[in-house]
């Protein structure tokens, strides 16, 4: 036996040791990559976990620490429009709001996606199919105007809710390249644009 | 008879989605509406059409070995299916896994039929070995119809996959950063017009869990729990969970134990 081999049985000998420790974060890294495969468009990697999804898989949040350090890592990834314009064309906007389509494995190309707003949240005071997960949306530029302020923070959080709360259920559209800029813009006008029935009955 | 049921079931159906497209109409009364539908069709489910081919199926003589399944151990003894869903999984001593429904009616294919548990793994939802998957599956679940969930957790094998299913439900990643929380973590939610259990209570787990598999009304299909956990992975937007997998497996461990003592209402009906 040379000197590799004998490396390589040792090594084996204790990593075997290592799982009968009981290591059941071992043991589930090795279950995972085992039990999913890529299909389509739906890469095997995707169950890689980036470092914030993992410090919110837990039962509770991470620590306020945590939070706020993740919160700080996630504002830096937000780009503003380089034209300066905010607002598209809400009547886009609702139909963006209300398809759910994209990025599944069963989708044929990853760039034609939905927002899936209604899934989670209620905006027009016409549509009464919207879900619950997320707080309500109705008259979301009526009550908050449409301020320099206002504008940029709706950006920031269509762009990447987990900048303003580290485990938020919601998914980074612009982060994560679900939405376009453009996409984006017309979600703004949904929201902010006072003839939008969002803000009109 | 048969056909006339089915014929109502249609018609509410499409009255039911009617329904839920007009905007007039608030939501409590849609949701009412498919309260009423279900009472109307309670002792009509045409689940159990696919059962009766999945009783069928299960006492042919098929596969390389000729035999029928009426010696599979489903965990109480050769041949018992009264009430041995209501029990899965369960960790099985001849294979040395913890096994849902499926994957040990692959084990009984494989060893009495000579069935390659592949054909199951590698086939398509609702065809080829899957399709009478289904079948068997609607069979032996609808003989615990009405008996309570009732996992034995004592093997350190189950108390090990009840962790590992745990860890999966909290488990976030993929382009939208779900996980099974995301949905199924807090009391009282919906998505779109949909109620969503809270699985990590012993009343949602049970509401969910109990009532799977179950006859899809929307698509017309019966499905079993498999393939109603590949399309919670699906709309997570995570890759696609392997067929009979241990993280299936593990789910399933663990959404089954926080159901336990809960109804099992098998086939269920869904909308």
């Amino acid at each position: 036996m040379n000197k590799i081999n004998i490396i390589a049985a040792l090594m084996a000998v204790s990593s075997g040791a290592f799982a009968a420790s009981g290591d059941i974060h071992a043991e589930f890294a090795a279950m995972m990559d085992r039990s999913f495969k890529t299909t389509g468009i739906a890469d095997k990697y995707r169950m890689h976990q980036l470092s914030f999804q993992k410090e919110c898989s837990a039962e509770k949040d991470p620590p306020k620490k945590v939070m706020q350090a993740i919160e700080a890592e996630q504002l830096k990834t937000i780009r503003y429009p380089a034209d300066g314009k905010y607002l598209g064309d809400w009547k886009e906007g609702e139909k963006i709001a209300t398809s759910g389509k994209g990025l599944t494995w069963t989708d044929k190309t990853r760039f034609d996606n939905g927002g899936g707003c209604y899934n989670c949240h209620q905006l027009s005071h016409k549509e009464i199919a919207y879900g619950t997960i997320g707080p309500s949306l109705q008259d979301y530029g009526k009550v908050r105007g449409n301020s320099d302020e206002i504008v940029k923070y709706t950006w920031g959080k269509i762009y990447n809710a987990k900048a303003y709360n580290a485990c938020s259920n919601m998914p980074r559209n612009g982060d994560a390249e679900i939405l376009t800029e453009q996409q984006m813009k017309h979600l703004m006008a949904f929201l902010l644009d006072p003839e939008s029935p969002v803000n009109k009955k | 008879m048969r056909q006339k049921k089915l014929f109502v079931l249609l018609a509410a159906l499409v009255a039911g989605v009617g329904g839920l497209s007009s905007t007039a109409v608030r939501a409590d009364e849609n949701t009412d509406a498919i309260a009423r539908y279900r009472e109307m069709i309670a002792d009509g489910n045409p689940a159990e059409l696919v059962a009766a081919q999945g009783e069928e199926l299960w006492k042919t003589k098929r596969g390389p070995k000729n035999a029928s399944l009426e010696k599979c151990d489903l965990g109480l003894g050769a041949g018992i299916v009264k009430g041995a869903s209501a029990q899965m999984p369960r960790y099985f001593k001849d294979t040395g896994r913890v096994q849902d429904l499926e994957t040990r009616l692959m084990t009984c294919m494989e060893t009495l039929q000579g069935i390659d548990p592949k054909l199951v793994v590698d086939a398509q939802w609702l065809k080829g070995e899957r399709e009478k998957m289904a079948a068997l599956v609607a069979y032996i679940v609808t003989e615990s119809n009405g008996q309570k969930i009732n996992i034995d957790m004592s093997p350190p094998q189950m108390k090990k996959m009840y962790e590992l299913g745990k860890m999966a439900f909290y488990y976030r990643s993929g382009p939208m950063d779900f996980a099974c929380t995301t949905c199924h973590g807090a009391e009282g939610k919906r998505i779109r017009l949909q109620d969503l259990p809270d699985l990590r209570t012993q009343a949602g787990a049970a509401a969910g869990w109990g009532t799977w598999p179950a006859y899809r009304v929307s698509s017309g299909e019966f499905w079993t729990m498999q393939h109603r956990l590949n399309d919670c992975y699906r709309q997570q937007r995570t890759a696609e969970p392997i067929y009979g997998s241990d993280v299936t497996i593990a789910l399933s461990v663990f959404l089954a134990a926080t159901a336990k003592g809960g109804p099992v209402l098998t086939p269920g009906l869904k909308r």
